[in-house]
């Protein structure tokens, strides 16, 4: 039976450039969301989410002058420097070569360059092509040198976990030895219209799993993990290995939840068989809990249903919002975080219960041994994802 | 244990195949009268269909022309079957039209019913509502049909018991170009359990490169 | 009253893609949702879009949605009372 471990991770939100980085931020209280004037990502106020722009170009700056690659900045757009950034920075970490034939790259996104759907005004140095996902893709595989074109899973919120689950199956299949799970996604106007249109998006910052939560509010992002059959090579002391996982649909609707959560509750009931784990085994769980009213209180439902309303739970969506590509993986790579460090982190947003059926929502940080740890998803068009992470 | 194409339907240049035989012809213009011919011509009543984007009611279709008469659904519980599917343009059809409503500021109407079709896994959704298939699901964007990521992937899916049966292949839509190429795969005990033997095709990535292609197993 | 309720019917079954109906066999006091039309979440919502660009007027979907939408008439009353003039 292989083991797949997890290993170096990276995360890029508004919060910081990497995983660390994001610990600390959290461990202080700090929030990345911010109420964004009327202006080119919505004609009015809303709160947003935001990776510091200005940063992210000297950082990129830096790396193509250390790497010293004759390439203009220019030549990038922002989703490309984004996973260029996260990519490499476990890749230093790591001893993973991104060449070798038995290494993969699992992209996951929903939109991928979304500032090029309207048009591409950035040619010659960015071709036209670069809007289709699998050309993002290949450009990012061919930057790294990549022995085998990357694989893009382009499957609305659950994208990132799902990465995940498809990396640690590939890699049981025996088809690579080590994959690296990145997801990433930027915002512009696309994005925070459309969620408008369904009004979903809090005039707040939003409040997962609160009583007076009334939306969510959207984030950019990109984060990546490395997972390995080699835990050698995976730049991380501890042994912890994707136990188990699970995908399912809910065969209801489009847009909204099936809100007796009896599908989120098979992908979690699953994800722990797999692992050969009961509910009391958990430690702890890193949530999907984007702030929406359904969505909340259907996970809640299925987190009951499978019998953990008992085990400590936190959204990191108060923090740095819903970063759609990016959610699975960066959330992931806090929930290692807080398996690495034995921490838990509060739930930000999060006062008073909101759901009906009551789960344990991390009010403070707390110091508790963490071996097994639930990360669950959901996204439109009716999909959820949960996967065991397992100190062994 | 072997892994079998026990029944595959192709939609592409205005006609529709089923096992590698031609069942329907039309020769009316557009992609969306020919959608709409097909629809009416295997006798399909789902209001829904006329609210989906075009990508969605490819997928609806193909789906549609593949598990018509069969007992697939009825053989495997709804969280045994999966959706498995391959896409080259996403939604980029809707994307832009989603776009477009946003570009005026004196002009601002963008719609739910469009925003909801840009993201290419709601093809997965339509599928799996009218047939109520919940098991694994996933929708992966390649340049090109990519049977060799099937090959390995639903098999480990079926490997592990994941999945018992699963419905996979291509579904790519982009304004007058369209192409499906959708398959049912199921286990080799499943199929002398329930049906006896019969000629079934292999699934590997040669039999899928063939299939696909059109040429001879 | 009459006017707006045909104009009304035009719209839903244009704006929502219904099909196979003519706006005289819609019942205006039949409900919209549920039974019906069966119109769905996003429905209602594209019905907010519908109630802002053809007649000037804001809604919250969740909060006054399901009272306002309920027939073809309550939208029809809705507008007649808070439409811009």
């Amino acid at each position: 039976m292989v083991d797949v471990f997890v290993g170096a991770s990276n995360a890029i939100t508004s919060l910081g450039f990497s995983t660390v980085r994001h610990v600390e931020q959290i461990k202080t209280n700090q929030i990345g969301i911010s109420i964004y004037p009327g202006g080119n990502l919505y004609p009015t106020p809303v709160p947003l989410s935001i990776v510091d722009n200005r940063k992210l170009l000297d950082l990129f700056q830096e790396y193509l002058h250390k790497t010293k690659l004759d390439l203009q900045l220019d030549s990038f757009t922002r989703s490309e420097m984004l996973h260029i950034l996260s990519i490499s920075d476990v890749l230093k970490s790591s001893g993973i070569d991104i060449t070798d034939s038995r290494t993969l790259i699992i992209l996951a996104t929903l939109k991928g360059n979304m500032d090029l759907i309207g048009g591409n005004n950035r040619l010659p140095a960015i071709g036209p092509d670069r809007v289709y996902l699998w050309k993002w893709g290949e450009f990012l595989g061919s930057f790294f040198n990549a022995s085998n074109k990357p694989l893009v899973v382009s499957n609305a919120c659950i994208s990132g976990v799902l990465a995940i689950l498809i990396g640690s199956r590939l890699i049981k299949a025996g088809r690579y030895d080590h994959v690296i799970a990145a997801g990433g996604d930027i915002l512009t106007e696309f994005a925070v219209s459309g969620f408008q249109s369904f009004q979903s998006l809090s005039p707040k910052p939003c409040k997962p799993f609160d009583a007076a939560r009334d939306g969510l509010t959207l984030g950019e992002g990109c984060g990546s993990i490395v997972l390995s059959r080699d835990h050698s090579l995976c730049g991380i002391p501890e042994k912890i290995v994707v136990a188990g996982g699970a995908c399912t649909n809910d065969a209801h609707h489009i847009s909204g939840p099936l809100r007796t959560g009896e599908s989120f509750y098979v992908a979690i009931r699953r994800a722990l068989k797999e692992a050969s784990l009961d509910p009391l085994d958990m430690d702890y769980i890193s949530a999907h809990g984007t702030g929406t009213d359904y969505y909340d209180e259907t996970e809640a439902k299925a987190l009951s249903w499978a019998g953990l309303e008992r085990v400590p739970v936190n959204s990191f969506k108060g923090y740095f919002g819903h970063t759609l590509g990016a959610a699975g993986i960066i959330e992931s790579a806090l929930a290692i975080a807080s398996i690495r460090n034995n921490e838990l982190y509060r739930s930000a947003g999060f006062e008073n219960p909101g759901t009906s059926q009551h789960i344990a929502i991390l009010t403070d940080h707390a110091v508790k041994e963490v071996n097994h740890c639930l990360k669950t998803a959901s996204g439109f068009g009716g999909c959820n994802a949960a996967v065991v992470f397992k100190k062994i | 244990m072997e892994l079998f194409i026990t029944r595959y339907m192709k939609l592409q240049d205005h006609r529709v195949l089923l096992n590698g035989i031609v069942e329907y012809a039309s020769d009316v213009e557009s992609v969306d009268e020919l959608f709409r011919s097909v629809y009416l011509h295997y006798n399909i009543d789902y209001p829904k269909f006329f609210k989906m984007d075009n990508l969605c009611k490819l997928a609806f279709l193909s789906a549609e022309i593949l598990l018509q008469g069969t007992d697939v659904l009825q053989k495997y519980p709804a969280e045994q079957i999966g959706i498995i599917l391959e896409n080259a343009s996403s939604s980029l059809e809707y994307d832009r039209k989603h776009q477009e409503s946003i570009r005026n500021r004196n002009q601002y109407f963008p719609s739910p019913s469009v925003f909801v079709y840009t993201i290419p896994n709601i093809m997965v959704a339509e599928i799996a509502i009218r047939h109520k298939v919940k098991g694994e699901n996933a929708v992966f964007i390649s340049e090109q049909f990519d049977p060799e990521l099937i090959d390995h992937y639903v098999s480990e899916l079926f490997r592990n018991q994941r999945v018992s049966c699963c419905l996979s292949g291509w579904i790519e839509c982009y304004g007058d170009h369209y192409q499906s190429f959708l398959f049912i795969i199921e286990q080799e005990d499943k199929i002398r359990e329930f049906k006896g033997l019969q000629e079934y095709v292999i699934l590997n990535t040669l039999n899928m490169e063939k299939l696909y292609k059109g040429k001879p197993i | 009253m009459e006017d707006l309720i045909l104009k009304l019917k035009k719209e839903i079954i244009e704006e929502l893609n219904v099909e196979n109906m003519t706006p005289e066999e819609i019942d205006s006091e039949a409900p919209l949702f549920g039974e019906g039309l069966g119109l769905d979440s996003i429905d209602a919502l594209e019905l907010v879009v519908l109630l802002d660009k053809n007649y000037g007027i804001k809604i919250q979907a969740s909060k006054e949605g399901p009272k306002i939408f309920r027939s073809v008439k309550t939208i029809a009353e809705y507008i007649l009372e808070h439409q811009k003039k």
